[in-house]
């Protein structure tokens, strides 16, 4: 299992309100398969979960995968580094299902035929197969969500990092969708508000005003999330 | 479902789909020359026909495509009043023939070709031009988020249009410009968070 090390965290941000500190000194070695980051709107977890693919550069401190700091070498990261957003509409960049899965895979598929063949397989593993000529915006809210985790899976990285990707979705998408990420072979990074799902997870921690404020076996930390909520 | 302008690719078998995409894209190059150096109201009402049968010959709903043009239509009708009133009838006709008829030539080639072999095609002709900076897989990248952002910037108008209707705003221009505005710049921003997220553009 991959090893992430964020080593004296600090993130500040300048916004209209001026210097804002939106997460504060922080020191974490994520080593488990599931870790969740549980905690309310605005505490900080997916600038933290964020850092982890090199989108939010911390002010102070680094963040280290598999021994590759972020800041030094963000391609690599990124190559080990999968990342599946709230929103896939803003993911899917191309037309049509199979071209954004074949998108992902050109660095690694130069020759065309392959590269279908590839993303036409990684869309049947995601029960997509049928829906591979597609426009993206035919897809109902849970297919999108689906082909853009396909999207960043086609290119299998070490490590997943999903930022609350089950708000969007309906109960039935959702559940479709957390069962997928938690079956997945992955390190999985789980942002989400879906404290059953957090529960599910090896680890989580509760983020609250920029700090790490629990952190331990997920469905302890989600009962302390619930008391103190 | 909204009917959107330039339609998606529709896979198929017909001797447009077999053309290459190199090919396809210098014909639709050629052609925006030829019709903006050949005059006359004549020539652009063949040019529509032509297209129109190239649009059924690809494999496009040609009713879908039709009804996607309602948007231009409005456009049209602008322009039209505008060339009557200052050059008449036929510069009117030919203005708007020809503008019609490249709207649906590029229809034939997004609903013929994939974007993945127009990828190719820019990232090939742009290869010679490494040496002096040029990045052919950034711009062949940027070429088909070009081809995405006419959906999806339609998409964010017609949602903002209706939350506009919703509140009975919908005579006021800033309550359906600014969201819209506001929301294309952040749906970019998130795209382009995606894209460094999924590591394209890092090679």
């Amino acid at each position: 299992m991959g090893h992430i090390r964020i080593e004296d965290v600090v993130v500040r941000a300048d916004t209209a309100d001026g210097d804002v500190l939106v997460l504060d000194r922080t020191t974490l070695d994520l080593t488990e398969r599931r870790v969740a980051l549980v905690g309310p709107n605005g505490s900080g977890k997916s600038t933290l979960a964020r850092l982890l693919n090199g989108l939010v550069e911390p002010t102070a401190g680094r963040v280290v995968v598999d021994g590759v700091d972020v800041a030094e070498d963000g391609a690599a990261v990124r190559r080990r580094v999968g990342f599946v957003f709230t929103d896939p509409s803003a993911q899917l960049v191309m037309p049509t299902a199979l071209e954004d899965v074949a998108l992902s895979l050109r660095r690694t598929h130069r020759d065309k035929a392959r590269r279908r063949a590839a993303a036409q397989d990684v869309l049947e593993r995601f029960g997509l197969g049928e829906l591979a000529d597609r426009s993206v915006h035919a897809l109902s809210g849970g297919q999108r969500q689906l082909l853009a985790l396909a999207g960043v899976l086609a290119t299998d990285p070490a490590v997943l990092v999903a930022d609350e990707p089950t708000t969007l979705l309906d109960l039935r998408n959702a559940r479709l969708v957390g069962d997928l990420l938690l079956g997945l072979e992955q390190q999985l990074v789980l942002v989400t508000h879906d404290l059953e799902l957090a529960a599910r997870c090896e680890r989580a921690l509760l983020v609250d005003g920029g700090r790490v404020v629990a952190d331990g076996p997920a469905a302890d930390v989600v009962d302390h999330y619930r008391a103190t909520a | 479902m909204t009917t959107l302008p330039l339609g998606a690719y529709r896979p198929g078998r017909t001797w447009l789909h077999r053309l290459p995409a190199g090919a396809k894209l210098l014909a639709l190059l050629v052609t925006a020359v030829v019709v903006t150096l050949v005059r006359g109201p004549a020539s652009a009402v063949v040019f529509v026909a032509l297209t129109v049968g190239l649009v059924a010959w690809s494999g496009a709903p040609l009713r879908r495509t039709l009804r996607s043009l309602r948007g231009f239509a409005l456009v049209a009708v602008a322009l039209t009043a505008y060339q009557v009133w200052t050059r008449g009838w036929a510069p009117a006709v030919e203005t708007v023939g020809d503008l019609l008829g490249m709207i649906l030539l590029a229809t034939v080639l997004t609903t013929t070709t994939a974007v993945d072999d127009l990828i190719d095609v820019v990232t090939r002709v742009l290869g010679p031009l490494r040496p002096l900076g040029v990045d052919p897989a950034r711009v062949g990248l940027a070429f088909s988020l070009m081809i995405r952002a006419l959906p999806t910037t339609l998409e964010i108008a017609l949602q903002t249009r209706d939350a506009a209707r919703a509140r009975g705003l919908q005579r006021s221009p800033r309550a359906l410009l600014v969201p819209m505005v506001v929301r294309v710049v952040a749906g970019a921003r998130a795209t382009g968070d995606a894209l460094h997220a999924r590591g394209l553009g890092d090679d």
